[in-house]
């Protein structure tokens, strides 16, 4: 996974509550067995005016030119303003995937759906929780300022506005060290090995059942 | 915490699952049961075998295929390559790397993950359930800390057979009283997401308890804690109760012998204890609860059978109403039509929130002696596992089904999330007893209308939505 330490941005809006997962990558682009290649997928149905079939080429595909993210002014967006409770429904991981391969390294929403908001830290994207008054004040900014771009500063935990405005924001420490230094968890949590090992017998040993087979 | 304190079920859950406190805030929650799937194992396995790791209790797994089964011809197997290459990559990967049980796709055990796990006793209380499937909060109906996880944590669970966790916010959903006839626990879990909305669980840990949750069975426990997710929370559960003990004895991996007493007399403590503090509690009346239809692309967005799609005009919030705008648009619907007047084109019983044999008998105690409407394309019932299957025809279900014009189909998800051939075209209009109706959930362009299998039982009847009180009050069931 790659760190997360600064960002500096183009923002794009996408000005809708409860964007859910099956928004953000359709279903039928669940059943590749890989990790890479959802990016010419990401909101499918939104971005496109046909259906998409998994393996096939989007280049010349019809774009729906009412899109945001088909705006010209948003190419090359790297962070994503959004509404509440955004990335809910399923748990799919192939929605962080889609976002990251798209060039999305941060997500800002009112609120995000728990599942979604975990995956984006194992894929080096940093989800951004902020008030509603603030979220606002940045829909007003995008959509007013062609090129808005801000800066994510995580050691800082702090968004730059271009007119000198700060806004701070959190997170968990955990989640923050790990991000800063693309750590793998696996390898983090197995240095725990043998108090893992240490539960799991005295489990085994006190409920017997739960280990059956 | 003092040991005199009264603790929540989630706190007893949690505490004793603790494997190591860190001193970055975070815990190390061990977890005891790992469900699998095609859809979400693969890059999985794959990042277990590029880091040369072995998994760590394999016996923990219990994996069957379900996301990309046809429900049809199974003697043509799987026709899409796609999907096939998928289901056969599980096949290989649990060759590879063991499980303690695998229903692979023609099994005769083979069916939808959360309904495969609890049926086989696979699902004890006490436990920590998790899947990489939004709807592992279903195995909370046993007193489990049971949720779905993304695939990179599934290959952590696979190789550490942890997971990195923050304890949760509690939230208690109480819900007294007596169910009126015609109302289910799906219309409990639609209510409750209406009451508190889709991001209304979110950072929570949700136990429903009640006189109303008591008086469930199993079955209609699980519906409810299935759509824990669709309020945001990360979990939902019930205590154990003797209604939980009487469902697993003697289910194939539930303990045996002096275990089972010993087991028995451990989950007897998986309660709240009197006085036990939540973070939030949310009240519900169990007899003000009518048979429910959402009507946007929401689960939030839901109504009485009585009512009314509402006027988008009439929310207050800018971000709500262009929402309530969005769905009616998408929805095909007009302000204030009534919700009775909605005709159907489809109709999908099945998915992992209605399709165990309970909610099979709800819907064909309405068929019996009635027919699908005229205007009606397609009636779907699929059992959500070989075992549910055979059950409900050896009940003579089946045969009410086939006999009231539906199609008879093999386990899977199915046209829940469409990914085999089972799906909505666009503009088709369907009554669904699963459990999103997000944009193109069930195909591009589809609208899904979420109630319970009585319900769609009787729009399947009616050809649009209708009460089934007033179906079923005409005459004795």
């Amino acid at each position: 996974m790659d760190a997360f330490v600064r960002l500096n941005g183009l923002v794009a809006p996408l000005d809708r509550a409860n964007v859910d997962t099956d928004a953000i990558i359709p279903k039928q682009f669940l059943k590749s067995i890989k990790r890479s290649g959802f990016g010419p997928n990401l909101f499918d149905e939104w971005r496109y005016l046909d259906v998409g079939q998994p393996g096939q080429d989007s280049t010349n595909r019809p774009r729906n030119p009412d899109f945001v993210l088909n705006q010209p002014r948003y190419q090359g967006a790297q962070i994503l303003l959004a509404r509440k409770n955004f990335g809910c429904g399923s748990s799919r991981e192939h929605a962080p995937w889609a976002l990251l391969d798209f060039g999305f390294r941060a997500v800002i929403a009112e609120s995000f759906a728990d599942i979604f908001f975990n995956n984006c830290f194992k894929n080096g994207i940093l989800p951004i929780t902020l008030p509603a008054a603030e979220i606002d004040a940045l829909f007003a900014a995008v959509s007013g300022t062609p090129g808005f771009r801000l800066l994510i500063d995580l050691e800082r935990q702090v968004i730059e506005r271009p007119d000198g405005v700060s806004l701070p924001f959190a997170i968990d420490d955990y989640r923050k060290e790990r991000l800063l230094n693309g750590w793998d968890d696996i390898g983090l949590t197995l240095r725990h090995a043998d108090i893992i090992r240490e539960f799991e017998e005295r489990r085994r040993r006190e409920q017997p059942w739960l280990f059956c087979g | 915490m003092s040991h005199n304190s009264p603790q929540t079920l989630y706190d007893k859950l949690w505490q004793s699952h603790v494997v190591l406190e860190q001193d970055d805030g975070s815990a190390l929650i061990y977890i005891d049961r790992h469900l699998i799937h095609e859809v979400t194992s693969p890059q999985a396995f794959e990042g277990l075998k590029l880091a040369k790791r072995q998994p760590w209790r394999i016996s923990s797994v219990v994996a069957t295929a379900d996301h990309n089964t046809p429900t049809n011809h199974w003697e043509r197997g799987i026709e899409d390559p796609v999907s096939r290459l998928q289901v056969e990559t599980l096949d290989a990967n649990i060759h590879e790397f063991g499980a303690l049980a695998y229903y692979p796709f023609k099994d005769s055990r083979q069916g939808i993950v959360h309904v495969v796990g609890p049926e086989n006793g696979a699902t004890l209380p006490g436990m920590t359930v998790v899947c990489g499937d939004s709807h592992t909060s279903t195995h909370g109906a046993f007193a489990c800390m049971a949720h779905g996880i993304g695939t990179s944590e599934v290959e952590h669970v696979l190789a550490t057979q942890c997971l990195v966790q923050k304890k949760s916010k509690t939230m208690l959903v109480r819900v007294e009283g007596q169910l009126r006839r015609g109302v289910s626990a799906k219309d409990i879990a639609l209510a409750v997401i209406g009451n508190i909305g889709t991001a209304g669980g979110t950072g929570y840990a949700i136990e429903f308890a009640g006189s109303a949750i008591r008086a469930l069975s199993i079955e209609g426990r699980m519906t409810l804690c299935n759509m824990a997710i669709e309020a945001g929370a990360r979990m939902g559960f019930v205590a154990v109760d003797q209604t939980t003990i009487d469902y697993l004895k003697g289910r194939p991996f539930a303990p045996k012998g002096d275990d089972w007493e010993r087991a028995v007399a451990s989950w007897r403590q998986l309660t709240s204890d009197e006085g036990a503090r939540f973070d939030q509690v949310v009240e519900l009346r169990a007899e003000a609860i009518d048979p429910l239809v959402t009507w946007g692309t929401s689960p939030e967005m839901v109504v009485s059978i009585k009512g009314r799609v509402p006027d988008p005009a009439s929310f207050a919030d800018p971000v709500k109403r262009e929402g309530a705008e969005r769905a009616l648009a998408y929805m095909g619907l007009a302000p204030n039509q009534s919700v009775e007047s909605i005709a159907i084109d489809k109709v999908f019983i099945g998915s992992c929130t209605n399709s165990r044999i309970e909610d099979l008998r709800a819907a064909a105690s309405v068929l019996k002696g009635r027919h699908v409407a005229a205007n009606v394309k397609l009636a779907l019932a699929v059992p959500g596992s070989g075992l549910v299957k055979r059950q409900a025809e050896a009940e003579g279900l089946d045969k009410v089904f086939i006999a009231a014009g539906f199609e008879w189909r093999e386990p899977g998800c199915s046209m829940c999330l469409a990914m085999n051939a089972d799906r909505l075209e666009p503009g088709e209009r369907c009554a669904s007893t699963s459990n999103r109706n997000f944009e193109g959930r069930q195909g591009a362009g589809g609208r899904t209308h979420l109630v319970s299998p009585q319900m769609a039982a009787a729009a399947a009847i009616a050809g649009r939505f209708a009460d089934v009180r007033e179906i079923v009050c005409k005459e004795p069931v």
